[in-house]
């Protein structure tokens, strides 16, 4: 895995090359200032008509400037969405189940790709056992309104795609102590 | 139980911009346009949904294999230790998600690190102030993401408490 320094750098040449037909010729960032706007963005953007320009004051850059950056993150990657992030909790999808399955090596790949097609996964990834106590290596997440929605959804995919056989656990979430965003940034101070 | 009621306006808001937020000096007002209200009124829900508790933030969400190092990790300790021990992980601002599920290993908390090695004295202190060994599951694959999906608002009742 690349350290935080070496992708900045590869982030300001590809910035660099980008900004000649970029409508926003702004001055590139320097590291400290990345670091700053990311620390500043990982808490969400202010509540204010120009957020991005009260951000630009906060890290000594133009709002020209913040905003190409943003836009460059988006495009190499480092950022896969950019929006609102939202409290399913809260808006009532209270139900929600990590259902874990021991499938064989050779076969996760399929099988996460049949449960990627169900509309009602949001997540799917595939992690290490770690045997005697976990033998689950294939992880996908269900939210629902209500549990007994989320176990027959279960049901439905154990029955579409063969899974009697497979060794599986539901857990359903009772208690949230913490959701927020990553902090990636803090630590990364000493990289800059 | 409290219920909140959402405007039109504030689910039409939660359904289009959790990816694409206007990257422009007046987004509101971009995002007022799109949706025929005015920048005051895209403001004025935003910052309801952010008071009824529903708005986590409005930013980026990072790719965690680019940003850095990140794994799921749970506990398994007993029930009536439970909330004793989700505050003692909590206390860690690597942590960033944290909750309690029916099982066993019945904490599950992501920790997220600059580092592999930043994240794994994060793991061993956390194993140090709880006293359990901590089940670590880095991602190795992901087949699907889709954190930014459509919500149904005339399916139920919107709660909050």
């Amino acid at each position: 895995m690349s350290s935080l320094s070496s992708q900045q750098q590869h982030l300001q040449e590809n910035h660099r090359t980008e900004n000649m037909q970029n409508e926003f010729t702004a001055e590139l960032l320097s590291a400290n200032q990345l670091q700053k706007l990311r620390e500043i963005l990982e808490c969400g953007l202010p509540h204010v008509a120009q957020p991005y320009l009260a951000i630009a004051e906060k890290v000594s850059a133009t709002e020209a400037q913040v905003l190409a950056q943003i836009e460059h993150w988006q495009t190499d990657g480092l950022v896969k969405r950019f929006g609102l992030v939202v409290k399913h909790r809260q808006l009532g999808y209270k139900a929600n189940a990590m259902v874990v399955w021991n499938i064989a090596d050779e076969h996760v790949d399929r099988v996460a790709a049949m449960f990627s097609s169900c509309p009602e996964v949001s997540l799917c990834y595939r992690r290490p056992r770690r045997l005697p106590h976990w033998p689950y290596n294939l992880f996908c997440m269900i939210h629902g309104t209500d549990r007994s929605i989320v176990l027959a959804q279960i049901d439905a995919m154990v029955e579409k795609f063969s899974l009697q056989d497979i060794e599986k656990d539901i857990l359903f979430s009772f208690k949230a102590y913490k959701q927020q965003g990553a902090r990636y940034g803090k630590k990364g101070l000493t990289n800059g | 139980m409290m219920t909140t009621l959402l405007t039109l306006l504030e689910q039409n808001i939660i359904n289009q911009y959790q990816k694409g937020f206007p990257l422009c000096s007046q987004p509101y007002k971009v995002i007022a346009d799109e949706l025929n209200s005015t920048e005051e009124e895209v403001l004025s829900a935003i910052l309801k949904l952010d008071d009824a508790g529903i708005l986590s933030r409005i930013g980026p969400v990072f790719n965690h294999k680019k940003a850095g190092s990140s794994t799921l990790a749970a506990l398994a300790v007993p029930e009536e230790s439970l909330d004793e021990i989700a505050e003692i992980v909590n206390q860690f601002e690597q942590v960033n998600h944290n909750y309690a599920r029916e099982h066993s290993y019945n904490l599950w908390f992501v920790v997220t690190a600059s580092d592999d090695e930043a994240l794994a004295q994060v793991i061993e202190q956390i194993e140090q102030l709880t006293g359990y060994q901590v089940l670590v599951l880095p991602m190795e694959a992901s087949y699907h993401i889709d954190l930014a999906f459509n919500i149904n608002f005339s399916q139920h009742q919107l709660g909050g408490h």
